[in-house]
């Protein structure tokens, strides 16, 4: 028996020296050569159009299934919230339910059913809110044939759930493979590459070389993600001695951004893999890694980055203001540290097609490797790039401000919507600040529009600041 | 993941539910992805540190009443029996349920009990009167006292109270009882303002 076995393993063991270079040969062929020069051969968009066509019939299907069988039905995710929403400001909802009184509200007052307002809005809240489900994934209207996305669909007919197999083994056994491949690829050159740069006392000749190196790297990674990245506006990208922003889903967003231009990466300086890739890209160009400790100082901070944008020969800066990853459905509050530095802001809008994979990083449920493996075994990264015209801030406008047009802008553009609320809302509450705000709208309802305070109430809008 | 969500709900269970509230399967269902969602802790149940996770209802002044209002006396935690309970008196009050037998049970969204609810929120103490010093917390948490540029000093709050108390008072005890209560609302159009209404 134990001799079959060892006969079986060398056997096994044979095949494998011969088909491993062939594996590797193919894989620089056909993949890393053009990567590098940034050509295509075609097979992703080939790929993606019979992707789209499977998912449109899957949809079909589904659809025919649920008005088959309605009982077995489960309500689709509704892209406009559970409820409706009365829109109006708290001093025209108080008014309304105030109407009942014969005195009229500006001589301020009290009555009992101001507080019906308070208690339908916390409910509301309750049923459907806009700020939590920003940090977790989107929901898809129709299942995308992964079983991660299959919250609400159950077994519709036979052929949906072979072709749901058949995606399961071609997206774990032949993509996976080949991604991982890449994506090791990609990395291991981008380290010893940029050594090698490193090494190089030739300014331009070493700028040169970087950037092509770098460029290498993350065309290869994204290959390795069988990501189809679609640029617009090219001609407002990031030019040097700039800082660009971005929304933020993913730590994927980098390689997206990076596939198209040279960036100069800000962060805190990690150990272990990604602080040998830190150190490496360093030596090549400068790059922005912050300790831990110096992070808490903003001010230290600031400088620092002021002092790379001033040097008008280094790259642009990449940041992301959220500060934290949100889901793609929205863009939350921009931290003005970034708006603070001065420089021209380029903003950039990126959006991920989710029928295709999802790509937010849901950082409290999977780490990171976790979260990689999963955008690997996707059917693929479809996203959506467009540059928007460079922006500075305006004469009496403060880094708030200036963070909220930008912010509106890259909304606006990537069709995301626009919110005020702190996207560090995932991990820490909320500040007391803003129930405050709350109490004052309400007092100076009560006192009347006489008295000390006679500013104008804040429109719902503005007051989520 | 949401792939719990519609297992764990027996259809038995929702058509208890659905008995017990009014809710229709769809909007049972959706609540109940609602409910799982706010619950981190995977334990089929809310605590109060759930509820205050949402934003939205942290900064609300009354917050902590609204969120009281979900546990039972004494209990830390709510099931979603409870929970679908306390936002059924919420529902829409549908044109059909009006003129229903009048022999049978009220509803839990009709209009007395909608503002039974509202008074509850009142009333801590639940003796069935809104006394002077139970309107004044409910003040207290509603206004601003201290910051400078708008704040109401503790004396104004108590004659807003006494004010509010002597319009709404009938029988003179200085507290305002539940019909009493129902009396001075009586034009206010509760069903709806105090209703959520789905938009499936």
């Amino acid at each position: 028996m134990t001799d079959l076995c060892g006969g079986g393993m060398e056997g096994l063991w044979s095949i494998a020296v011969v088909l491993l270079p062939v594996w590797f040969s193919v894989m620089i062929g056909f993949i890393m050569i053009p990567a590098m020069f940034g050509l295509s051969l075609g097979v992703t968009s080939v790929y993606i159009q019979i992707l789209v066509k499977i998912l449109e019939w899957a949809t079909l299907r589904i659809e025919r299934g649920h008005r088959e069988q309605p009982t077995l039905s489960v309500p689709a995710p509704l892209p406009f919230g559970l409820i409706q929403r009365e829109g109006g400001s708290m001093e025209q909802e108080m008014g309304e339910l105030r109407r009942y009184r014969t005195q009229s509200i500006s001589r301020g007052e009290f009555a009992l059913s101001d507080s019906f307002y308070f208690y339908i809005k916390g409910l509301e809240s309750i049923v459907d809110d806009q700020v939590t489900q920003r940090f977790s994934s989107e929901e898809l209207v129709s299942w995308n044939l992964l079983t991660r996305t299959n919250h609400n669909f159950h077994y519709i007919s036979l052929r949906l759930t072979i072709i749901w197999g058949l995606g399961v083994i071609i997206r774990y056994c032949v993509l996976f493979p080949l991604r991982i491949t890449l994506a090791i690829i990609g990395l291991t050159w981008l380290v010893i590459g940029t050594t090698l740069v490193g090494f190089l006392s030739n300014k331009r000749l070493k700028n040169w070389l970087s950037e092509l190196v770098h460029l290498m790297c993350y065309r290869i990674c994204a290959r390795g993600l069988s990501a189809t990245i679609q640029y617009h506006n090219k001609e407002n990208k990031p030019q040097k001695g700039g800082i660009c922003v971005a929304n933020h889903t993913s730590p994927i967003d980098i390689v997206i951004l990076a596939n198209d231009g040279c960036y100069a990466m800000v962060g805190q300086s990690h150990g272990g893999l990604m602080g040998v890739i830190q150190r490496s890209m360093v030596k090549s160009c400068p790059h922005v890694w912050f300790e831990r400790s110096e992070m808490r100082d903003r001010n230290a901070v600031t400088s620092r980055l002021r002092a790379h944008v001033a040097a008008k020969t280094n790259l642009p800066i990449l940041i992301f203001p959220e500060g934290t990853c949100i889901n793609n459905t929205s863009v939350m509050m921009f931290k003005k540290g970034s708006f603070e530095i001065g420089g021209t802001i380029y903003p950039v809008a990126i959006k991920y097609d989710p029928r295709f994979g999802d790509a937010f990083w849901n950082s409290a449920k999977y780490n990171m490797v976790n979260y990689l493996l999963r955008m690997m075994t996707s059917w693929a990264i479809v996203v959506n790039v467009w540059y928007l015209p460079p922006m500075t801030r305006r004469e009496g406008e403060d880094a708030a401000q200036f963070a909220n047009r930008v912010k509106s802008a890259i909304a606006h553009q990537g069709g995301l919507l626009d919110m005020a609320w702190d996207g560090s809302l995932k991990r820490a509450k909320v500040k007391e600040a803003f129930k405050e705000q709350q109490q004052k709208m309400y007092s100076s309802m009560v006192m009347g529009k006489k008295g000390r305070n006679s500013q104008e109430p804040h429109t719902e809008s503005t007051r989520r600041q | 993941m949401g792939s719990r969500a519609s297992s764990l709900l027996r259809e038995e269970e929702i058509e208890e539910i659905k008995k017990e509230t009014g809710f229709s399967h769809s909007q049972i269902t959706r609540l109940y992805s609602r409910f799982t969602s706010l619950d981190k802790g995977e334990n089929g149940t809310l605590g109060r540190e759930d509820f205050q996770r949402i934003p939205e209802l942290a900064i609300n002044p009354l917050g902590d009443r609204i969120i009281n209002a979900f546990f039972p006396e004494g209990e830390d935690q709510v099931n979603f029996r409870g929970f679908m309970r306390t936002l059924a008196h919420f529902r829409p009050i549908e044109d059909n349920e009006k003129n229903k037998d009048p022999t049978a049970s009220e509803p839990l969204n009709s209009r007395i009990n909608k503002l039974l609810f509202a008074f509850q929120l009142y009333d801590l103490d639940r003796d069935d009167k809104i006394s002077r010093d139970e309107l004044l917390q409910v003040l207290r948490m509603m206004v601003l006292r201290m910051m400078v540029g708008v704040n109401i000093s503790d004396e104004q709050l108590g004659s807003i109270a006494d004010r509010t108390i002597q319009e709404a008072d009938q029988n003179g005890d200085n507290s305002i009882s539940f019909n009493e209560f129902i009396k001075v609302l009586e034009k206010v159009d509760v069903e709806q303002k105090m209703s959520i209404r789905f938009l499936h």
